[in-house]
């Protein structure tokens, strides 16, 4: 059955350079050809003031997220523990979900790190504009540096958390494969999916103020509609077929896949056709155009119209 | 003047701006359906013509004045020549780097503590960490915060915030520096620091741009002025040309609009009442007329007016009996019109009149109403003060 794998690798690689370019051309429309493409001097020096506005801007998030608070940063790690340990009680004590599954605890905990991420990022988008109302009227800075600042720091938090992660996988005795390799990317799709829509919401919510609820609502739908707390596998006749067509769904699996077992049902075991593969890709591609297009056109308004 | 483009630093072409308002304040997807059923999406949304068609260059190393009454638009022109806006009609061409100053302290936050503060403003003013590094102490010394920049900014007094902020604007980079008037705004101490800070741009010849309503200020450092008024520049040109077409401008006499009237601001048994107040302000005169009229006989009215200043002190007021005139029992139907006059003797500035009938005991209200009409008085030279009557100086000194 090596062919197998190996056919898996081939479509992974396309998979994910069609990403990567995906991330490419994200950065040179969203961020108007900014960022870490710092080889280029003349870049650098074009997009110097986003740099210094984006570090700055991560760095206050980052300082005013646990102000206040006694265990200050040591929440980024108890948060997720502690969610953890309320889901593994419930869905692998009580519900017996995944005794089908090895090392379901870690699954159980990527799964979870890795929505949450999601819903960081895009729940605290909707706001993040219009937030930074009285800011925007005062000065002109590029707006998408408030959104990408946001990314950051619920990447950081993402960091702190695959290290929570990496400790369990010790602990539970998870062998590390050479497909690790692979979690960059799948950590990249995830990084574009997010920043696409917070992209998204952020401007549709200066214009739209109902976007917060039926945001709410679809994060809500979301988590029950992507296989995190319970295995694919137990989704019965074709209906997990179409819930491995979300980004999301297929971003979770992969990564299980490739960091806790390879018992994880991936978009592969479901599908034989190339082209249905590359459907959650396309989905990102799609979102990510749409996103950056619209927040391009309106940004030039929200100094008006927050 | 051989390469014109190499000296302007602003060019400003036919630039229109419209501010739309949908009346339902949209904010809702609701709206919007709403919208589409009624087929009326457009009808709701009101249009505001904040500026009209306005040309002019800024050139470089010139000191360039935007002055016009509040409301007048210049703050709009000022967010649009800073890029915040984005022009409806028209272009706007910008040379070299440019920051605005709109507002002191931009980002601050008061979570934060100052020396935090210190490196969030100076990234929105273009400097990145090392270049802070450098220059920190500086900015703490001359903000004479030395104590105080590891706590954070909600502890500080207003007026340290503010030392905080100029010090970090007074570094900022740029070839065009755009001033808002709030500025200058501030104690006595301060406002010398920030004209000191101007007279130091006049002779590093960075250009500025400076608006303001304050004619005083705009004639003591501007080379050059354009006039906003009601979205359009009214003239361009000299500050002594713009000096006299603005106190021409807006001595005139002008139609008033009357307040919506509520509850609060109006009183009285309406058995007489004040149908109409028209001011008239020239630089010797100011000219009230008082138009009443009787729904019921009655036996006799004081009439009155109060002039109020934009602090809402009484300044100064009076009444017919006081001025020793009688207006006798009034028929019904009957009106009149009562005119004063008083010496132009107000200082620049915003006012307001209260305008009251009563019965001769002067207790009984027919109709009072509060703060009926404003009325600006503008003055090349400003005070203080609610009065300016005009004084002389001479200086007498021994030999």
């Amino acid at each position: 059955m090596k062919w197998v794998h190996y056919s898996y690798l081939i479509m992974q690689t396309a998979r994910y350079y069609s990403t990567g370019a995906l991330a490419f051309g994200q950065f040179l429309l969203a961020r108007g050809k900014t960022g870490k493409i710092t080889l280029v001097e003349k870049l650098r020096q074009r997009y110097r003031y986003s740099l210094i506005l984006l570090k700055q801007l991560v760095i206050t998030d980052f300082k005013l997220r646990y102000q206040g608070s006694v265990l200050g940063y040591v929440w980024s790690l108890l948060r997720p523990l502690a969610i953890f340990a309320v889901l593994y009680i419930v869905f692998d004590k009580f519900l017996r979900l995944g005794r089908d599954i090895e090392f379901f605890p870690v699954y159980l905990l990527l799964g979870i790190v890795l929505w949450n991420y999601f819903v960081e990022v895009t729940s605290n988008s909707v706001n993040a504009i219009v937030g930074k109302g009285d800011l925007i009227r005062k000065i002109n800075f590029p707006k998408y540096v408030i959104i990408l600042a946001g990314s950051f720091s619920a990447l950081i938090n993402l960091g702190i958390n695959m290290v929570v992660i990496a400790f369990f996988m010790w602990l539970s005795g998870v062998q590390v494969t050479s497909l690790i390799l692979w979690l960059p990317l799948i950590l990249a799709e995830l990084f574009i999916f997010s920043l696409a829509l917070a992209f998204l919401l952020s401007a549709l919510f200066v214009k739209f103020r109902d976007v917060t609820y039926i945001w709410e609502v679809a994060l809500q739908a979301g988590f029950y509609a992507t296989p995190i707390i319970y295995p694919l596998a137990l989704v019965p006749g074709d209906a997990a077929k179409y819930l491995i067509l979300s980004p999301l769904a297929q971003i979770i699996q992969d990564a299980r896949y490739v960091l806790v077992t390879t018992q994880t049902t991936t978009m592969d075991q479901l599908y034989s056709e190339a082209w249905v593969r590359l459907l959650p890709l396309a989905v990102v591609a799609v979102f990510s155009l749409i996103s950056v297009i619209y927040f391009k056109k309106r940004s030039k308004y929200f100094a008006e119209e927050v | 003047m051989s390469d014109k483009s190499e000296e302007v630093a602003i060019k400003v072409q036919n630039v229109s701006k419209d501010f739309k308002f949908d009346s339902s304040r949209a904010g809702t997807l609701k709206s919007m359906f709403t919208g589409i059923f009624k087929g009326s999406g457009s009808k709701s949304v009101k249009k505001q013509h904040a500026l009209k068609k306005v040309s002019f260059e800024v050139k470089k190393g010139e000191f360039f004045g935007i002055v016009g009454r509040n409301g007048s638009g210049k703050s709009t022109l000022l967010k649009m020549m800073a890029g915040i806006y984005q022009p409806t009609k028209g272009n706007i061409e910008v040379n070299g780097r440019l920051v605005p100053f709109i507002e002191l302290g931009v980002g601050f936050n008061p979570e934060l503590t100052g020396k935090e503060n210190v490196y969030l403003n100076g990234a929105l003013l273009n400097f990145s960490e090392k270049e802070i590094d450098k220059f920190y102490n500086e900015v703490v010394e001359f903000a004479e915060l030395e104590d105080f920049m590891d706590k954070q900014l909600k502890n500080y007094s207003s007026g340290m915030q503010v030392r905080l902020a100029f010090s970090m604007a007074i570094r900022a980079k740029a070839d065009t520096l755009l001033i808002d008037e709030v500025l200058a705004v501030g104690d006595a101490d301060f406002q010398r620091k920030c004209f000191g800070y101007f007279n130091l741009l006049k002779k590093t010849k960075t250009t500025v741009v400076f608006v303001s309503h304050d004619m005083e200020a705009v004639r003591q450092y501007c080379d050059r002025a354009i006039m906003i008024e009601d979205g359009k520049a009214l003239t361009a040109g000299s500050v002594e040309k713009i000096a006299q077409a603005y106190i021409k401008q807006f001595n005139q006499p002008e139609n008033f609009q009357l307040p919506e009237e509520n509850e609060e601001n109006r009183w009285g048994d309406g058995k007489v009442t004040i149908d109409d107040f028209d001011v008239r302000v020239n630089e010797a005169e100011i000219n009230f007329k008082q138009t009443i009229k009787a729904h019921k006989d009655t036996d006799g009215v004081i009439a009155g007016i109060r002039i109020k200043n934009s602090a809402g002190d009484h300044i100064t007021g009076t009444n017919t009996k006081l001025q020793r005139e009688i207006i006798d029992g009034l028929k019904k139907g009957q009106s009149l019109v009562i005119e004063w006059k008083m010496p132009n003797v107000l200082a620049d500035g915003s006012y307001q009149i209260d305008s009251a009938l009563t019965y001769p005991d002067e207790i009984t209200v027919y109709d009072w109403r509060e703060e009926f009409v404003d009325f600006d008085v503008v003055k090349t030279r400003r005070l203080p003060y609610s009065v300016d009557p005009g004084f002389n100086l001479t200086v007498h000194r021994e030999k």
